[in-house]
């Protein structure tokens, strides 16, 4: 196999080749002595956008339409919830945890009885999911910033053998994403529908169980990552999630997931979370404002679509 | 009738020729139509009624062959327009966000200026004054509000209003399909002065009442040819169903004569139809080791039968424990393929129960499945992995056997899966179904083609949604098909 055909074959890569060229770029502006620090916070910071990648990535392979804008506020209402009732108690993590796992679940269900029962089309539904979720999380915030359990606090900041614990969770949890999508049923089922949801019900998959199924996985995934980004940044805040509605977003089309559905990539959200991390450590190296930032995110989105894009009708 | 002859040409094709591919779906068919008649147009599917329709009315440029608008030797819709030529389709084709008035406004370009919703308006509602009297139809209202029945009299009033001057040539492919008895007679009595006011109407109709009730010729097509084209007082409902058909055929396959035995393995209540005229409705069931086909006109409910009794065993919900039915697609690109997968996973989607231990899909056993069957249809392909659509669409199509053959299911639903595939697959697929339904396997295969509907032990005739004759052993032939498809009702 030829390079060109690998790239083609393997679309993911692209996005590990941009993350090394800028780590190198970042690095020599700063003459080497940021080395190891960029590359643990490029871990760190790059885990939580592949937590919630993960599962805007599953909903996306669902087909066209299909996206989960709830994604924000679920993190920060489960961040909320979730620090309130463990009231700094190492004992409460445990219930902490599924008290956040329990909120994605409501979410989404939530999401997939609008979606399905009242007919609003996903970006709609999640939309106004997200309101009533925020408002919950306002209504229960009430202006007070609850510190996380020490014990919790402690494991979200360390790492161990020098890789971040954030990362390493998010790392198991892509190694079981994989599985599913490429070794079980369900992964099958959910590539089906993306291609066909009428012919993927005509060979006899439940299409409405496997949507359902789907939403309510990337909002469970929303959800742990709001837990765990509370517990890492010493307390929940109203606006925690706000920036991982668009990452959640990028780094599934960097990544090289199919924007149409059906195709689905889980090293490339890899590959795209500390690329779009590195990116934006780059520019406040230089001295770039957020404005500018935000400018080339939306520059280097729009660019990927375009280039895959190109890629797929070349075939 | 030498007084027709002295009249003027509206439309003349002659010697047209049309192919698709290697289909040829117009073989030198002639169609002359003279000011002030109403032409008759009948023929099975696939004899080229739709594609003639489409020549005269620019849709289509003829391979072969002359087209005349009165004398003039011109091409295109506009041109055909312009000439007098409207269309009534069969799918209806309003917009339907838009009012009935807006919607005559798209049809005819002359309304503008101030005030052409009012003169819109205006010319509708009259128009369908004259063709329904008494109708309730609210004219400003968006055409989502109508009935199906009130949007086909909308687009049949649209299609004869006229502003500077009435329409030459009116061609209304069945359009009393929505129609009840009252609004179908009104229709016809429309098209008899409109006649003889000068215009002329090409009717196609299933309804072979209405035909020879209306027309003063009656044109038959079939295989793309004209085969009769004679004045309506010669035909009657027998000599017309004859001349669609071809009686030359002998029936040259022996059938075995299944005996229904057992609690039927699938049924279903008879269905109404939406039609008039109708006849009454037959209960559908279905017997181990049957072979029994669908017929009738295409469009006639055979899918939705399919689908019906398909989605009524599949939980949309829930995982089906055990599979006891399967579809095989006719429409590949809409309900069969899925493009980006391989060959291999395109076959195997229907039976990953079997193939996998706790949910997880055993991928040894996948591989043989796929090589099992890539021997047993010949799918011609170096390896399973490559893309579906790298193979040919016969071979697309035999996956798509494969695929619900490699399920448990003891029920096979088949929605024309034999369109578009050439005859040496065919025969291959013929000789697979025979001997799985041998082994106790029970097919429900809606057909468009008469050859495939004499394979079957048992036919239902379909016509307007409705199961309207059963068919046993002998008495399949494609002339009693062909006389239960179209109503011998006393329309008009």
């Amino acid at each position: 196999m030829t390079i060109q055909r690998l790239l083609v074959a393997k679309p993911w890569i692209w996005s590990f080749a941009a993350t090394a060229i800028v780590w190198i770029i970042t690095v020599l502006f700063t003459g080497g002595a940021s080395s190891f620090g960029l590359s643990q916070a490029a871990l760190t910071f790059a885990a939580f956008s592949v937590i919630v990648g993960i599962g805007q990535m599953f909903v996306i392979t669902l087909g066209p339409g299909n996206i989960d804008l709830s994604v924000p506020a679920t993190m920060t209402l489960s961040g909320t919830l979730a620090l309130k009732l463990m009231d700094v108690q190492d004992g409460m993590i445990v219930v902490g945890l599924l008290a956040s796992v329990g909120i994605g679940l409501v979410v989404g269900l939530g999401n997939y009885i609008l979606i399905k029962l009242l007919r609003i089309p996903p970006i709609i539904a999640t939309l106004s999911m997200s309101f009533i979720v925020q408002s919950v999380a306002i209504w229960s915030n009430r202006g007070l910033r609850i510190k996380p359990p020490e014990t919790l606090a402690e494991f979200a900041t360390s790492g161990l053998f020098g890789i971040p614990n954030v990362a390493l969770v998010a790392l198991i949890l892509s190694a079981v994403a994989w599985v599913l999508l490429e070794k079980s049923i369900y992964g099958r089922w959910i590539s089906a529908i993306g291609q066909s949801t009428f012919a993927a019900r005509m060979t006899g998959i439940p299409v409405d169980g496997t949507r359902l199924v789907t939403y309510m996985l990337c909002a469970v995934l929303a959800s742990v990552c709001g837990y765990l980004l509370a517990s890492f940044s010493g307390g929940a805040a109203l606006n925690m999630g706000s920036e991982y509605l668009l990452m959640s977003i990028a780094v599934v089309v960097i990544g090289g997931t199919a924007v149409a559905g059906g195709n689905s990539n889980i090293p490339g959200i890899w590959g795209a979370s500390l690329f779009m991390f590195l990116v934006v450590s780059m520019l406040n190296t230089y001295g770039f404002g957020a404005g500018v930032r935000l400018i080339l995110t939306g520059t280097i989105i729009i660019a990927v679509i375009l280039l895959a894009g190109g890629r797929q009708s070349g075939r | 009738m030498s007084e027709t002859l002295n009249r003027q040409e509206v439309v003349a094709a002659r010697g047209v020729r049309v192919t698709f591919g290697a289909v040829k779906a117009l073989d030198g068919a002639d169609l002359v139509i003279h000011a002030g008649e109403c032409v008759g147009l009948v023929g099975h599917n696939g004899a080229g009624k739709s594609t003639i329709v489409n020549v005269i009315n620019g849709g289509l440029s003829p391979h072969e062959g002359s087209l005349r608008y009165s004398g003039n030797d011109v091409r295109g819709i506009s041109a055909a327009r312009a000439n007098g030529v409207r269309c009534v389709f069969q799918e209806l084709s309003l917009c339907p966000n838009l009012t009935v008035g807006e919607n005559a406004r798209i049809m005819h370009a002359e309304l503008k200026g101030w005030n052409w919703r009012g003169r819109a308006l205006a010319l509708v509602e009259t128009q369908l004054q004259d063709i329904f009297p008494g109708h309730a139809i609210d004219c400003d209202s968006t055409v989502d509000d109508l009935s199906i029945a009130e949007r086909q009299m909308v687009e049949i009033a649209i299609s004869f209003a006229g502003i500077s001057a009435p329409p030459k040539l009116v061609i209304l492919d069945e359009p009393t399909s929505s129609l009840d008895a009252g609004l179908a007679a009104q229709l016809m009595a429309y098209i008899r002065k409109f006649v003889s006011a000068g215009g002329s109407v090409l009717l196609i109709s299933h309804i072979l009442g209405e035909i020879l009730s209306t027309s003063n010729r009656i044109v038959v097509m079939k295989d793309g040819r004209v085969v009769a084209d004679r004045a309506a007082s010669e035909f009657n409902n027998r000599s017309l169903v004859e001349a669609m058909g071809n009686v030359v055929r002998e029936q040259e396959l022996s059938r075995k004569a299944v005996a229904k035995s057992g609690a039927p393995v699938l049924s279903m209540p008879a269905r109404r139809g939406h039609g008039h005229g109708q006849a009454k409705a037959l209960p559908f069931e279905a017997y181990r080791g049957e072979m029994i086909g669908l017929a009738g006109l295409g469009g006639h409910g055979q899918t939705q039968a399919l689908l019906d009794l398909y989605l009524a065993r599949n939980s949309n919900w829930f995982p089906t424990k055990k599979r006891d039915i399967a579809f095989v697609a006719g429409d590949r690109s809409l309900n069969g393929t899925f493009p980006l997968w391989s060959i291999l996973k395109n076959l195997s989607i229907a039976s990953l129960d079997q193939l996998s231990s706790k949910r997880m899909i055993d991928g040894d056993r996948e591989d043989a499945l796929g090589e099992g069957w890539k021997k047993r249809i010949e799918i011609r392909t170096p390896d399973m992995g490559n893309r579906i659509l790298s193979l040919s669409g016969g071979n697309q199509q035999k996956v798509l056997f494969a695929r619900a053959l490699a399920t448990t299911a003891e029920i096979v639903l088949m929605d024309d899966p034999m369109r578009g595939v050439d005859i040496g697959t065919k025969q291959e697929v013929y000789e697979i179904l025979r001997s799985e339904a041998a082994n106790g396997r029970t097919f429900i295969w809606y057909s468009t083609e008469m050859d495939e509907i004499r394979l079957c032990d048992r036919v239902y005739v379909f016509r307007e949604g409705a199961i309207v004759a059963e068919l046993v052993g002998e008495e399949i032939s494609e002339k009693s098909v062909l006389s239960a498809s179209f109503a011998q009702g006393e329309a008009a």
